[in-house]
């Protein structure tokens, strides 16, 4: 009698352990991408074969399957501002890389991203930059737009900043920011005042060199 | 900075771009790359396997072996490699973590071996990826238990200066330590089987004279008993005397269960003794014997079993007590039921409710002497209901003890794992400590007067030598891209204290306090940095430089005389008296005002409203107590 109980009770364990297998499945073998061969790249690209190639080994290492995906690359982007929250900033920055709007960036989006950032002429990454800042991509920067992309900038500072950042920061800095670039004083900044505005600005000018010799 | 990611670094450089427009200070100038090699393959030769890989793979992580210039010492110049005389298989999985980032423990090697190898090429096994940390984690566990099972046995080695008594005592403990002690117990075991059986062939009745009736053996030959039994107290009164006496804690030894059960071995010895001829007490006297039969736990002593039983029923103690409360319960239930069930019936054995416990336990436990039937047909039904409900209700200790045994075993298990979870909470402090101690990187780069604002647009390439001679390039890189968010922001970086001190400060700013204590200045050896300079310079636009602080009047009256008590002054752990601050005030300010590099100055001026000139005279020696950390400006 007791021996039935014993026996029933060890049952009900084994029982438990055997549920938690089949689960992992799921994971199907992820998306695999190539990308265009060297040449064409090089044509694409201001980048020289090397440069490709060292690009390319850096990216596969850390994205075997060849994409990225947001998730990996807020990860990738968070490690290098430990202090704060780079997550959003990592969204917008990942919707300018990712030009065809598929949910990944491949190598072609990087480098060619790359290309513009790191050779291209200053109109080109003024360009790009304005791509980045207007988020819906409509050809305005609104404030509202601005706030966020400069909350996410701020956000990467995280807490322990000097001094505090307090809760009007960004939008003090984004006034700043339309008082600077909006001319016609219309609430939105469109691309030819952005530009225009860049250019007269020394500081602005010469900070766009400053990552000429990245790679 | 997580140096997998080292190969993003480009990117997140021209992703700064982004910034600019936004920015509205100048930027810092970006580290440039001395002698920048094209990547290049090295061959590692590690016992005669050749390994070969990108320089750029091992530079991922310079804090280790093959990361920083440490391999250089291993570098053979006529075959152009570097040469490891070290085991090749457990460098594979040294190679592969520089590959991929994660760290493998392969499960054939040794422990002791995989753990060497790691702290010869630098690597802490805390990195080990989560796919093999428990193995690693089990594996060494064991391994330390062995070694600890290894101690254990040489503890037994004569300690040398023990004195008698806690010889006398490890013997006690340890029989095998000595053949003193291994006598002893043997004898001591020897007396207490005689005891037992003493006990118990007391009461046969032996061989009978002719003419009386049979009487048990004791009451034959008393003598005979007597002088056995008085022989086994002896040995077990002199036994516990020498252990209370050896005991290294007299009163824990007198509370402990052994020496309890010691003690009622022999009391009712010595209590007879007392109470001889005593007709009143003779029948108490009598049960008291019934306690000669606990000697035979002190057995327990002897046998480990023994004792694993009695803690193991001491552990189910509380569900044995529930099971005999519901046991109880049952017994009460039937014994009146069948108590009114029986009533009517004649000469029934069921007088009373407790009188019909004694059927209800023998129904229940399925024993039934019989010496108990109900008669009537509801006495009978109840009594069916009552044998198999009892088969129901006894049957539960059973699985109850059972389940017990596998929960203690269990919790020892889930024990281990909670203490393998206590290493992974330890394990992943080490790592965040480790992280932030790279985030904090940044902020003591600062420190250091590396970074500074004069330096922005005008530096001379000397000091970007100095720069990059004490970071590699990927950290001067990754603190350029950080100091270029800060321009942007125009807010700094700070550690935990900064943010503390400017949250308070923010909190005390309506409360003015002007005393410059700076006995509590003292004990912050504070990493608020750079960002109290620059606030100080604020209020001093027109002020002359530090070095004058020796003759600025004190009726500089700072507006922000209530943070100085917040603010931190870097104090070296040398100079923390006064008077040795007092003493040198002259001496620091010259060579810093000669200084040609314009440095930030990492002072707090607290420039108290007081004019007492002594307390003014305390005030630079704080420029000359942070020498290595400040340089005091000399604009």
């Amino acid at each position: 009698m007791g021996a039935l109980m014993v026996i029933f009770s060890l049952q009900k364990d084994q029982r438990r352990k055997r549920t938690d297998s089949v689960e992992d499945e799921l994971e199907l073998s992820a998306v695999r991408h190539r990308p265009e061969g060297l040449e064409q790249l090089e044509a694409l690209t201001r980048f020289n074969r090397k440069e490709l190639q060292i690009l390319y080994r850096g990216f596969k290492n850390e994205c075997p399957s060849g994409v990225v995906n947001e998730d990996t690359f807020k990860d990738i982007y968070s490690q290098f501002f430990p202090q704060g929250d780079a997550s959003k900033y990592a969204h917008f920055l990942f919707n300018a890389f990712d030009t065809n709007k598929d949910g990944s960036v491949s190598f072609e989006d990087f480098v060619m991203g790359l290309s513009i950032l790191l050779r291209g002429s200053v109109q080109e990454k003024l360009n790009w930059a304005f791509n980045l800042y207007d988020i819906n991509k409509d050809g305005y920067i609104t404030k509202e737009e601005m706030l966020d992309i400069m909350k996410a900038i701020y956000d990467m500072m995280g807490k322990c900043t000097y001094p505090l950042v307090k809760d009007d920061t960004p939008r003090q800095h984004v006034e700043l920011f339309f008082q600077k670039m909006d001319k016609n004083k219309d609430g939105v900044v469109t691309i030819d005042e952005f530009i225009d505005c860049c250019q007269n600005d020394e500081n602005i000018m010469r900070s766009m060199q400053l990552f000429e010799n990245v790679i | 900075m997580a140096t997998g990611v080292a190969a993003w670094l480009p990117f997140a450089r021209a992703a700064a771009i982004g910034w600019m427009p936004v920015a509205n200070l100048p930027m810092p100038i970006a580290p440039t790359e001395k002698n920048k090699r094209a990547d290049e393959l090295i061959i590692l030769n590690v016992s005669g396997r050749r390994f070969e890989t990108w320089r750029n793979t091992l530079d991922r992580y310079p804090d280790t072996l093959l990361g920083s210039s440490e391999k250089e010492f291993f570098y053979n110049e006529d075959t152009k490699e570097y040469f490891f005389d070290r085991d090749p298989d457990v460098f594979r999985a040294v190679l592969n973590f520089y590959r991929t980032g994660k760290l493998h423990y392969p499960r054939s090697e040794c422990i002791l071996a995989y753990d060497e190898e790691l702290s010869f090429f630098g690597i802490i096994p805390e990195i080990i990826g989560d796919c093999c940390y428990e193995e690693y984690k089990d594996r060494r566990r064991e391994n330390q238990e062995r070694l600890m099972d290894d101690d254990e046995d040489k503890k037994d080695a004569k300690l040398p200066n023990m004195t008698f008594r806690e010889t006398m005592w490890r013997a006690f403990e340890n029989p095998h330590t000595s053949t003193m002690a291994l006598v002893f117990y043997y004898v001591t075991g020897f007396f207490i089987a005689i005891s037992v059986l003493t006990n118990v062939v007391e009461t046969v009745p032996c061989g009978t004279t002719p003419n009386t009736k049979e009487v048990p053996c004791g009451e034959r030959y008393t003598v005979a008993f007597f002088c056995m039994d008085t022989a086994c107290v002896l040995i077990f009164t002199v036994e516990y005397l020498m252990r209370l006496f050896a005991a290294p804690s007299r009163y824990r030894f007198m509370r402990s269960v052994m020496s309890i059960i010691d003690v009622v071995a022999i009391l009712p010895y010595y209590i007879g003794l007392v109470m001889t001829n005593n007709e009143d007490v003779s029948g108490a006297f009598v049960t008291l014997r019934v306690f000669r039969v606990f000697r035979i736990f002190k057995f327990s002593r002897h046998s480990q079993g023994l004792r694993i039983l009695g803690y193991t029923l001491k552990s189910c103690a509380s569900e044995l007590g529930f099971l005999l409360f519901s046991l109880t319960m049952a017994i009460i239930i039937f014994a009146t039921v069948m108590f009114y069930a029986e009533k009517g019936s004649t000469s029934s054995k069921f007088t009373s409710i407790p009188a019909s416990f004694w059927y209800t336990i023998v129904t229940m436990t399925t024993l039934g002497y019989g010496d108990m039937v109900p008669k009537t047909i509801a006495g009978k039904i109840f009594g069916s209901i009552c044998s198999l409900s009892g088969v129901l209700v006894i049957a539960l200790p059973v699985p109850v003890i059972v389940s017990n045994f596998s929960r203690i075993y269990h919790q020892n298990q889930r024990a281990d794992k909670r203490r393998a979870q206590k290493m992974q909470k330890a394990r992943l402090a080490r790592i965040r400590i480790s992280k932030t101690g790279n985030s904090n990187a940044f902020l003591h780069s600062k420190r250091n007067g590396l970074f500074s604002d004069a330096l922005e647009l005008t530096s001379s390439t000397e000091e970007e030598q100095q720069l990059s001679k004490n970071q590699s390039l990927l950290e001067s890189q990754h603190h350029h891209l950080l100091h270029c968010l800060e321009k942007t922001t125009n807010h700094k970086f700070a550690d935990e204290q900064c943010y503390e001190q400017s949250y308070l400060e923010g909190a005390l700013h309506s409360y003015p306090s002007r005393s410059p204590s700076f006995s509590s200045q003292e004990g912050m050896t504070g990493t608020c940095c750079t960002c109290c300079s620059k606030r100080n310079h604020g209020p001093f636009p027109n002020s002359s430089m530090p070095t004058c602080l020796l003759t600025n009047p004190p009726s500089h009256t700072h507006p922000h005389h209530n943070l100085q008590e917040l603010s931190t002054i870097h104090i070296q752990p040398l100079n923390t008296s006064r008077s040795s601050l007092n003493m040198l005030v002259d001496e620091p300010a010259r060579p810093n005002c000669q200084s040609g590099t314009i440095t930030t100055a990492i002072i707090s001026s607290p420039m108290p409203p007081a004019t007492t000139p002594e307390v003014d005279a305390h005030l630079p020696p704080t420029g000359f107590a942070l020498q290595n950390v400040v340089k005091v400006s000399a604009m």
